[in-house]
């Protein structure tokens, strides 16, 4: 169990600037997401933390001890992989036991723990199976065997869910965070999927170009994006965003776009040029009286909800509504924005202005 | 649809395909077949016209390919005592008694040793090189590969004066150790090659799972790459094996007594008191043994070293 410190964490590939200067902590027992499109340096993160690649600069932290220049081996942390990683010529009491006889433990302390791992993660029946032979589910709860009988200070997990196809998935997902519950264990899970980061994690850091973009938990995530990226990258759909010309002073709380006087939270920064107005669809009604106008073009059956496309004048809006509200194709409609949930960005910079929704300066790393 | 599959062959391809195979088995093994036959057949019996396939087997052809022998008058074969085993009666039917045991034993030994370090200092270094080459940032790597690749693109036997020289100069010519060497450098590119393309093949978490569960990286190279790169050591061993024990050029040029191999020696069993065919083919079959043996114990690893890439794990 411990507490891991990043600070100016750096990695280059050759000129490839890979992770620039990210920093963040991740507290004792917490379970914690790196998110990030494929390439953000997520991965890279990760593996700096277990020792598997050696940061160009910067401080690794674990459990109060500086270990950035030191091997895997001497880290104390379990890695699961993507692809298992389980070993094919080993069955599977074996590939459990395996970082436990390589420690050089006895074999009676090695079976007992062994039958302790299986035991939590309900594999007991299928120890002396091949490994070949398990399904994408079971490989992964025995390569979460071999990680957690090991008793490390920290579970890193790489995309452990990735090789799954979508019904083990989240059934695994659910196994995790209990296991993790549980377990009360420190764990870094990278994924790319925001709907698992939002899932399972207490804390998201979200990356973008080797650059943290924001962390926090995933309400502050999702309702507070630091940035443009982040707002568009989480959410299914993703937040509305209507680039416009012109200013908001500090303590104002109303701009102008599409000939219509839109409400936002308090403005705690003064900004002018070109501003970008961000809502998310569930938060975008309609009402004809509105001034805000726009065109319904497709609606989106989901069951309980319907996703409707619209067209105006700045750009296209989708908004999430009850199934049940009549909307054609065609029609045209007035719009209103839930004004306290909206954000308001510097186009230029990707920053979210800073206003009584985000407090002061957010937590933009 | 009926039950026409597009993958599976109905029973008449299948029996098309078994004739075809076969029938090329059989003309394939024809030659060898021979040399096995003629091994066992008097002199007279192998060069016989129309050529004999029913015949009294004889091991004069095994006693020739290991024995000298001296032609004696009538008078004192008579003289000699009983002959002390069927060796001896052997050569005594024609005449002739032994005189000693023939080069083919120590040759055939030579063989051996030149043969298989050869091929099991290729597949050390080999594999070392090409688990570097597989996982680490080598400086102008592709180069290198190129380079190690490229001592290949003529004959090895283009450069064979200016290595007799060196060898002469090193004192390395027919002696064992100089053969090994120019058997493993000549070797070293196919293996280095091969061993790459198998090892490109096991994914790197498995030894990062054993870096981070505790092993060195030394460690993690004996416990988990070499176990899973056996099937491409295997298949690239056959392949040394065969070319190290196969090689004539550089034998004939470079060893002529304590360090000369088989494959020059063979041929100079036909001089001794005529065509000895016989012994010519008694010493061929003996010389397919070896390499007979190791590709069969190996050949389970050997169908999927060939299409070695072809097809993921």
């Amino acid at each position: 169990m411990a507490e891991i410190v990043i600070r100016d964490l750096r990695k280059d590939f050759g000129g490839f600037n890979a992770v620039k200067a990210s920093s963040f902590t991740i507290a004792d027992g917490e379970f914690f997401m790196l998110l990030g499109p494929s390439g953000c340096g997520k991965t890279t993160t990760l593996r700096m933390i277990a020792g598997l690649e050696m940061p160009t600069s910067g401080e690794i932290w674990i459990d109060g001890e500086e270990v950035s220049r030191k091997p895997a081996r001497q880290r104390d942390i379990a890695f699961v992989f993507q692809m298992f990683a389980l070993y094919p010529h080993l069955n599977v009491r074996a590939n459990i036991a395996y970082p436990l006889v390589s420690q050089g433990l006895g074999r009676a302390e090695v079976a007992a723990r062994v039958a302790e791992a299986a035991a939590i993660l309900g594999i007991e029946a299928m120890l002396e199976r091949p490994v070949g032979g398990l399904s994408g589910g079971d490989r992964q709860r025995v390569a979460l065997g071999r990680a957690i009988v090991r008793r490390p200070k920290a579970f890193m997990m790489d995309e452990p869910l990735g090789a799954l196809d979508a019904e083990f998935r989240e059934r695994m997902a659910g196994e995790l965070r209990a296991l993790h519950d549980r377990m009360g264990a420190t764990t870094v899970y990278v994924t790319h999927d925001q709907l698992e980061a939002m899932q399972m994690g207490d804390r998201i850091v979200v990356m973008n170009h080797g650059v943290v973009e924001q962390f926090g938990t995933p309400q502050e995530i999702y309702d507070k994006p630091a940035t443009l990226f982040v707002a568009e990258f989480i959410g299914s759909p993703p937040m509305n965003f209507l680039p416009f010309e012109g200013r908001v002073a500090a303590g104002g709380d109303r701009v102008r776009l599409g000939g219509a006087d839109l409400a936002v939270p308090c403005q705690h920064e003064a900004a002018a040029g070109r501003l970008v107005f961000g809502v998310r669809p569930e938060h975008v009604t309609f009402d004809d009286a509105a001034p805000f106008r726009g065109r319904i073009e497709a609606v989106e059956y989901l069951g309980t909800t319907q996703i409707v496309t619209l067209s105006s004048a700045h750009g296209t809006i989708r908004a999430r509504s009850a199934a049940s509200l009549p909307a054609r194709v065609g029609e045209a409609v007035g719009l209103r924005f839930a004004a306290p949930c909206v954000t308001l960005f510097d186009e230029a910079t990707g920053r979210a202005l800073r206003s009584a929704l985000h407090g002061e300066g957010g937590a933009h790393g | 649809m009926s039950g026409a599959s597009v993958t599976e062959a109905s029973s008449g391809q299948k029996w098309i395909a078994g004739v075809l195979v076969i029938a090329y088995a059989l003309i394939t093994i024809m030659p060898l077949a021979w040399i096995l036959l003629t091994g066992f057949k008097t002199p007279p019996d192998s060069i016989a016209y129309p050529p004999k396939v029913v015949f009294t087997p004889s091991l004069e052809g095994y006693v020739n390919l290991f024995t000298t022998r001296t032609r004696v008058t009538p008078e004192t074969l008579a003289a000699l005592p009983p002959p002390a085993n069927f060796a001896e009666a052997i050569v005594r039917d024609r005449g002739m008694v032994i005189a000693g045991r023939s080069k083919f034993g120590e040759r055939f030994v030579n063989s051996v040793v030149i043969g298989f370090g050869s091929t099991a200092l290729s597949i050390v270094l080999g594999t070392l090189a090409a688990y570097a080459f597989s996982r680490f940032k080598v400086p102008l790597k592709d180069d290198l590969m190129f380079f190690i690749l490229s001592t290949r693109m003529m004959p090895p036997i283009a450069v064979a004066i200016p290595i007799f020289l060196m060898y002469r100069q090193l004192g390395l010519s027919d002696t064992r150790l100089g053969m090994i060497l120019l058997y493993t450098a000549v070797n070293i590119s196919l293996a280095v090659w091969l061993l790459k393309g198998f090892i490109d093949e096991i994914p790197r978490e498995y030894e990062e799972a054993a870096l981070i569960d505790g092993y060195t990286r030394l460690q993690a190279f004996v416990k988990v790459v070499l176990p899973q790169a056996a099937t491409g050591i295997a298949s690239t061993a056959i392949f040394c094996l065969i070319f190290a024990w196969n090689e004539y050029a550089f034998a004939v040029l470079l060893t002529s007594g304590t360090a000369q191999t088989a494959p020059p020696f063979i041929p100079t069993i036909i001089g001794i008191g005529g065509l000895d065919w016989p012994a010519t083919a008694a010493g061929a079959t003996l010389f397919l043994m070896p390499v007979m043996v190791f590709t069969i114990v190996l050949r389970k690893h050997l169908l999927r070293g060939i299409t070695f890439g072809a097809v993921r794990k």
